[in-house]
């Protein structure tokens, strides 16, 4: 395990109630390169990243980020006699940690919301500026007092930089939520990305896209890879971006994982395609 | 960058002219004689002015917290609270503290602000002028401080609750300080339920010549003062980097926590500097009353606070200060008439009577949250730009209508 993997989950299971949503994951997202995460709707992709972005405690399991723990969490409370899943004890008497989305955004990991959440009575400058508060060397007094001032020049000229770069530029002033839709997702990577991540979680990034805009995306997505040294895990419904844009594909269904390969070979899979590509064959024809 | 740096010297210059006409205000019925009562130092002007003063830092400091960081709060008056007593404990005068606590037999904490600092300038003439001012403003901070830490202290708890189980945990809170502060086991420092009285007031800062008349009047400036400086920092902290926080935790909290923004934080950062500024109000409270007394700071304090900054607007700060003048002067001044009874000529008006303002105030107030719920200003800002573009638009609706008429008279 050395630091050419970013991401690692080891058997990370969420159990909500008696539903266990998702179950016993392991997985690795090597450094620079873009992971899928594919399954039907309801397999527990979404739960799955809000295990890694600390949105959710796990139930069971470890997650480390650049080879170092980061959440790791066995059954306790009511779920020491309710776990449904396994390797129940394979983590207990460790430290749990369970670190809050704000302190893993710091780490390095950024995502973006499958229903888009900008700030909505923000700007489009603003909503990327504020994203940067998180590294600014600063605190209240010296924010209130305008001792910052060089640091707050330096995260506005970043951020027009940034919008530039995005496409953005023209529609600073204008509010986040005026933004057509297609505009909107674009704004919001901007945003995950002046947090400075090593690692970018999009949560289906192409939903509600028509075919060029998805095109145009996968394209989008590769450039920002190169540009910034990210690593990509996403999450994905549309098949054809998937398998233009991954290097390796991991498909769940009910919250295990049920194949994993290059695209090609997930494409050839019977059981992906009984869960999941078989229906959407028949969709397409 | 560039904009904003632009912008506070047209405020500030805006704000040194307000301060400079209430100066001129106050003593204008001192230079000139035979003024309208109105201009009188007695009249409800000046009341109204006072007060409004007082709780438009209180509304602005409620409205950081309710309107700009989306924490509904109703605290308010327990800060408010905490202040006037702190502000009071450490300024009454040494020499008054037997007075002021016989009931149980003097005060448990014999020490004085301006006392302190009277044992340092001398305590008459402009050294009594100073240490007492210095007294007063040191006082002022601690009342704050004092606020701040008790919010701080609360927060821990209180700030992982959501929505209406903040405010009713906070409401508790500021109910639990009133009945503690009437306690009359503390009444060596809190003189129980009795009020706390003999420190300086508003009145304590006009200047007067050896034989004691009023030379220049300040009662009213100080509070302006004060409001002004604690208003432009709260300003000054909305527009800072921490400010936009504060707001995307009002926009979306969740969306907030992923871009790595502690809401625990700043939440507690918005709460702690809220109570702060409200702590300041209720000591300058103290001040405009001339005691403390925690009878006064009831819930129904919070509520009007409250209701000043729906009308003024949620997330707007000149709104905030403008809805509080506006309820200040209705309330103590302009809507007065309607209890007294009234005759026109012979015929008696009907329903004007004792008590009868409040069922007007409660209707009108019915009427803004019903159609006017974005209250006066919504979110946005009064500002000179803003004032500039309406005055734009009435020179050239003016000129068009010039325009029109010259149009006329050419025709004609």
């Amino acid at each position: 395990m050395g630091n050419d993997i970013a991401l690692h989950l080891e058997n990370v299971t969420m159990q909500f109630g008696g539903v266990v949503s998702v179950n016993n994951l392991t997985l690795d997202v090597p450094m620079h390169k873009i992971i899928a995460l594919i399954g039907p709707n309801g397999a527990g992709k979404t739960t799955a990243f809000n295990c890694v972005t600390g949105v959710y405690q796990p139930t069971n399991g470890l997650i480390e980020f650049m080879g170092k723990p980061m959440v790791r969490a066995y059954p306790t409370g009511k779920y020491a006699k309710t776990y449904k899943g396994e390797n129940a004890d394979k983590y207990s008497g460790q430290e749990i940690l369970s670190p809050t989305p704000d302190k893993i955004t710091k780490l390095g990991i950024a995502r973006t919301f499958q229903n888009i959440r900008l700030w909505k009575s923000m700007t489009v400058f603003e909503n990327v500026l504020t994203a940067k508060h998180m590294r600014a060397k600063q605190n209240v007094f010296s924010a209130v007092f305008r001792g910052n001032l060089s640091e707050e020049r330096r995260m506005r000229e970043e951020t027009m930089e940034l919008l530039k770069e995005q496409g953005l530029d023209n529609y600073k002033d204008e509010l986040a939520t005026s933004l057509p839709y297609g505009l909107q997702r674009r704004l919001e990577i901007a945003r995950a990305l002046a947090t400075d991540p090593t690692l970018l979680l999009l949560d289906e990034p192409a939903a509600g896209m028509n075919p060029q805009e998805t095109f145009a995306l996968a394209d989008f997505v590769r450039e920002i890879r190169e540009k910034y040294k990210l690593t990509v895990f996403l999450i994905e419904h549309h098949m054809d971006l998937v398998m233009n844009i991954s290097d390796y594909i991991y498909v769940i269904d009910f919250g295990s994982e049920i194949a994993q390969g290059v695209p090609e070979e997930v494409q050839r899979n019977q059981k992906v395609i009984e869960a999941y590509l078989g229906v959407a064959e028949e969709e397409g024809a | 960058m560039m904009k904003r740096s632009k912008a506070i010297l047209p405020a500030l210059a805006g704000v040194t002219a307000l301060l400079l006409f209430v100066i001129l205000l106050e003593n204008i019925s001192s230079m000139i004689p035979g003024l309208p009562l109105v201009f009188q130092p007695t009249s409800p002007l000046f009341t109204v002015l006072k007060k409004a003063a007082v709780y438009s830092l209180v509304a602005v400091s409620m409205n950081l917290l309710n309107g700009f960081t989306g924490l509904f709060s109703l605290g308010q008056a327990g800060f408010m609270l905490l202040g006037a007593y702190t502000f009071a404990i450490l300024t009454v005068p040494t020499a008054q503290k037997d007075q002021v606590y016989y009931l149980f037999g003097g005060c448990a904490f014999d020490f004085s602000l301006p006392d302190f600092f009277g044992s340092i300038f001398g305590s008459t003439g402009a050294g009594g002028a100073v240490s007492m001012v210095l007294g007063c403003l040191i006082a002022l901070v601690l009342a704050g401080c004092v606020a701040g830490f008790f919010a701080w202290l609360i927060g821990i708890p209180v700030l992982r609750l959501k929505s209406d189980y903040l405010a009713i945990a906070t409401l508790g809170f500021a109910e639990i300080l009133r009945a503690i502060f009437q306690w009359q086991k503390l009444g060596p420092i809190t003189n129980g339920a009795n009020m706390i009285k003999g420190f300086p007031t508003f009145s304590s800062f006009n200047i007067s010549d050896a034989s004691g008349n009023v030379v220049l009047r300040l009662s009213t400036f100080v509070p302006f003062l004060i409001t002004s400086i604690c208003v432009a920092l709260i300003v000054l902290l909305i527009h800072s980097s921490y400010g936009r926080a504060f707001k995307t935790i009002r926009d979306d909290e969740v969306a907030a926590e992923a871009m790595g923004i502690s809401l625990f934080k700043h939440k507690m950062l918005s709460f702690v500097i809220s109570s702060f500024f409200a702590g300041v109000g209720g000591a300058l409270f103290a001040m405009y009353v001339a005691n403390a007394q925690a009878k006064a700071f009831t819930s129904t304090m919070t509520y009007e606070i409250l209701l000043i900054v729906v009308i003024g607007g949620i997330g707007s700060v000149s709104g905030s200060v403008l809805a509080t003048f506006l309820y200040v002067a209705c309330c103590e001044w302009w809507l007065r008439f309607l209890d007294s009874e009234m005759y026109i000529g012979s015929f008696k008006v009907p329903l004007l009577r004792n008590g009868f303002r409040m069922v007007v105030f409660s209707v009108v107030i019915m009427v803004i949250v019903l159609f006017f719920s974005q209250g006066i200003m919504g979110n946005r800002e009064l500002s000179f730009s803003r004032l500039k573009r309406l005055g734009k638009k009435k020179d050239e609706e003016a000129a068009g209508d010039k325009g029109a008429a010259e149009n006329k008279t050419g025709e004609g």
